[in-house]
């Protein structure tokens, strides 16, 4: 479990005009583990991972990707170095197909700029084989078509065909029944069992502990625990969410 | 707990594609259909309605000198109504069009001119700048709408007033009367003139051989790679509809005057125009745009560039269709790219099946709404109806397309395939 950092983070910030959306976080994540990112509504976890996205990047601190120093200013930014970040509203496209999804904005061309669609479809095929999602019947259907489970599986199964180092899950079993929970929870298990850093944000603190190595917990924008999940209780990290260890609100200017 | 079970995700792995059959292949569509993805199926529909109605009131419609006619007559559309899918396919549109064709028109006709201190520009050199200038136009329509964060409703209903100027301004400046003759042949030819029989027939060759080829090296090379191919019947029976309508199409040309060269064109500009929509990377962020602009973002697509591109095609297809109807005419007057022209674009891409909320419909969408608009407006003009009764009917036409538009969309929603 102690691999080389994939993702640190050193006291980054982000602030949106008034409001000191995160101050001077430290996140560390790791190949092969998974790291669940917790907290209340407002406490940062959206703004952390767009800024790791590259869709907001941050005002202040330290990106390291495996050991360099890295600064990411866009979604291609952070595709290059082998981020993927599956969103809790999937953002696939729903009148696409499968293929046409998981190579959004890479597919690969022929001659005359023509698509390669019979090399992608097989790409496609192998990723979804390789990681026993067999519920998808056709590759050539719109997402539009498909349940819940079934995207979340697709936006995984693209996280990975990409040979990403680091995914990130956003709320990834937020919409789904029992069944699908367990299928999505057993693929996170599997991306670290490949070696990738897996961050998996999430309100379901039961999801977190069957699948999560190691914890952080953000509050109003601060980091203000980080357990192992051997080592903790249901009950201290709920008491890290709600109360926290924090004197004073951030960026509020004290009276 | 880090060992966690691989449970079975379904009792057996099922095959990706499963309609691999040709009845499996026909399930899966009369389940879509049924599901409201109608395709093609209301046009259909409502060109037998059309067919039907004026065939009984005026036989004269069915002759092969009308076919022609409407041949014609829907060039002009067509070409206008392909940018148009482009921008519906965004879940944009153009209002302008119309105006823009009239300026793209105009200004070949102006540069046309020949004689004593007029251009005298040669016919090619005419048509380039003239559509250089419409897709400066469409630049510029592209850039404010994306720069700015207007609507393009607004922005393009506030070009379909400006260059609708424009076109009244290079009119009259040249011409007291306000309207200019064309003299160039070449440039009459377009819209005027027919292909002789052989000819016809070869580009029947070729354009029947050419979609055999593509459909059936496609096929080849997914059969090769083990993928699951479309039934081999429904390949053929493609191939086979194809080479029956078009042949039908030019066989009954030729008992006229034959094969339009416009028609060629608008056949080229059709084919060209679907491979970048279908086959290229453009084509796919145009669709991923209209679906779902987040995600496109996301993957890394400039979505911004790509809207600008749109609005050029849509204003490049104007000036094209501006060109064809100005030929067609033989003349451009003040009141160029007016009229029913915009209206009729919009609604041939809408009738065509192109969805007015974005992401879905294809590029020859705008032939077969060409098609209906133009049968429709040529039927009317055979029996004679006021002008009070045909836009009447046109706009019904136009309210039933988009009925249906919504209908089918909502019902496909209901039955999660949007």
């Amino acid at each position: 479990m102690t691999g080389t950092a994939t993702l640190e983070l050193k006291g980054v910030s982000k602030r949106f005009g008034a409001v000191q959306a995160l101050s001077n976080v430290d996140f560390v994540v790791r190949a092969g583990e998974v790291m669940a990112l917790v907290g209340d509504n407002g406490a940062g976890k959206s703004t952390l991972i767009k800024g790791i996205a590259g869709i907001y990047p941050f005002d202040g601190g330290e990106v390291s990707f495996e050991g360099k120093r890295v600064t990411i200013h866009g979604p291609r930014d952070a595709a290059n170095l082998g981020i993927e970040i599956v969103y809790q509203d999937l953002a696939l496209a729903d009148n696409l197909d499968v293929v046409a999804n998981m190579f959004l904005g890479r597919e690969r061309t022929l001659s005359f700029g023509r698509i390669d669609e019979v090399s992608m479809e097989q790409a496609c095929l192998e990723t979804l084989n390789s990681l026993s999602v067999t519920t998808i019947r056709s590759v050539r259907l719109p997402v539009a078509s498909m349940s819940g489970g079934q995207r979340q599986a697709i936006a995984v199964a693209k996280a990975v065909m990409w040979n990403s180092k680091l995914v990130i899950l956003d709320e990834p079993t937020a919409a789904l029944g029992v069944a699908q929970t367990r299928q999505v929870l057993d693929l996170v298990r599997r991306l670290a069992g490949r070696g990738l850093a897996v961050v998996l944000i999430s309100h379901n603190l039961h999801d977190i502990f069957e699948v999560a190595d190691r914890i952080t917990v953000l509050r109003l924008g601060r980091k203000v625990a980080e357990f192992k999940r051997s080592e903790t209780t249901q009950q201290e990290v709920v008491h890290a969410i709600t109360a926290g260890s924090l004197e004073s609100v951030p960026g509020m200017v004290e009276a | 707990m880090s060992k966690v079970t691989t449970a079975k995700m379904s009792e057996e792995p099922t095959r990706m594609g499963q309609e691999d059959s040709f009845g499996g292949y026909m399930q899966g569509w009369l389940r879509r259909v049924r599901a409201g993805d109608l395709g093609s199926l209301p046009i259909i529909f409502g060109l037998i309605v059309i067919a039907i109605i004026f065939g009984i009131r005026e036989p004269i419609f069915f002759v092969p000198r009308n076919f022609v006619n409407l041949l014609l007559q829907m060039a002009g559309i067509t070409t206008i109504a392909i940018g148009i899918v482009f921008v519906l396919l965004i879940a944009e549109i153009d209002l302008s069009v119309g105006f823009v064709s009239g300026v793209g028109g105009v200004a070949m006709v102006l540069l046309l001119r020949e004689g004593e201190g007029n251009p005298n520009w040669p016919w090619w050199a005419a048509i380039l700048a003239a559509l250089l200038l419409t897709l400066l136009i469409g630049l510029l329509h592209g850039l404010i709408i994306t720069r700015f964060g207007v609507p393009s409703f607004v922005v393009t209903l506030a070009g379909l007033l400006a260059w609708s100027g424009v076109v009244l301004i290079m009119t009259t400046k040249f011409s007291t009367a306000g309207t200019i003759v064309i003299q160039n042949e070449i440039v009459l030819g377009i819209a005027n003139s027919f292909l002789p029989t052989q000819w016809g027939w070869a580009m029947f060759a070729i354009a029947v051989g050419g979609y055999a080829f593509s459909t059936f090296s496609q096929r080849q090379s997914m059969v090769r790679q083990n993928l699951v191919a479309r039934p081999l019947l429904v390949d053929l029976l493609s191939v086979g509809g194809l080479a029956l309508v078009a042949g039908f199409a030019v066989w009954y040309a030729n008992q006229d005057r034959g094969v339009p060269v416009v028609a060629v064109i608008v056949i080229v500009l059709l084919v060209s125009w679907s491979f970048v929509a279908n086959r290229t990377r453009f084509g796919r962020y145009v669709y991923a745009v209209g679906g779902n602009p987040e995600a496109a973002r996301r993957a890394g697509i400039n979505v911004a560039r790509i809207r600008i591109m749109v609005f050029m095609i849509s204003s490049f297809m104007a000036g094209v269709g501006g060109i064809v109807l100005a030929s067609r005419l033989r003349s451009v007057d003040t009141n160029t790219g007016g009229g029913n022209l915009l209206l009729n674009a919009i609604a041939a891409a809408v009738i065509g099946g192109t969805s007015l909320f974005g992401g879905s419909g294809k590029v020859s969408s705008a032939l077969l709404g060409a098609l209906v608009i133009a049968s429709v407006e040529n039927g009317m003009g055979l029996l004679g109806l006021a002008s009070g009764t045909k836009f009447v009917v046109n706009g019904l036409v136009l309210l039933a397309a988009v009925l249906v538009d919504a209908v089918s969309r909502r019902s496909r929603e209901s039955s999660g395939i949007a």
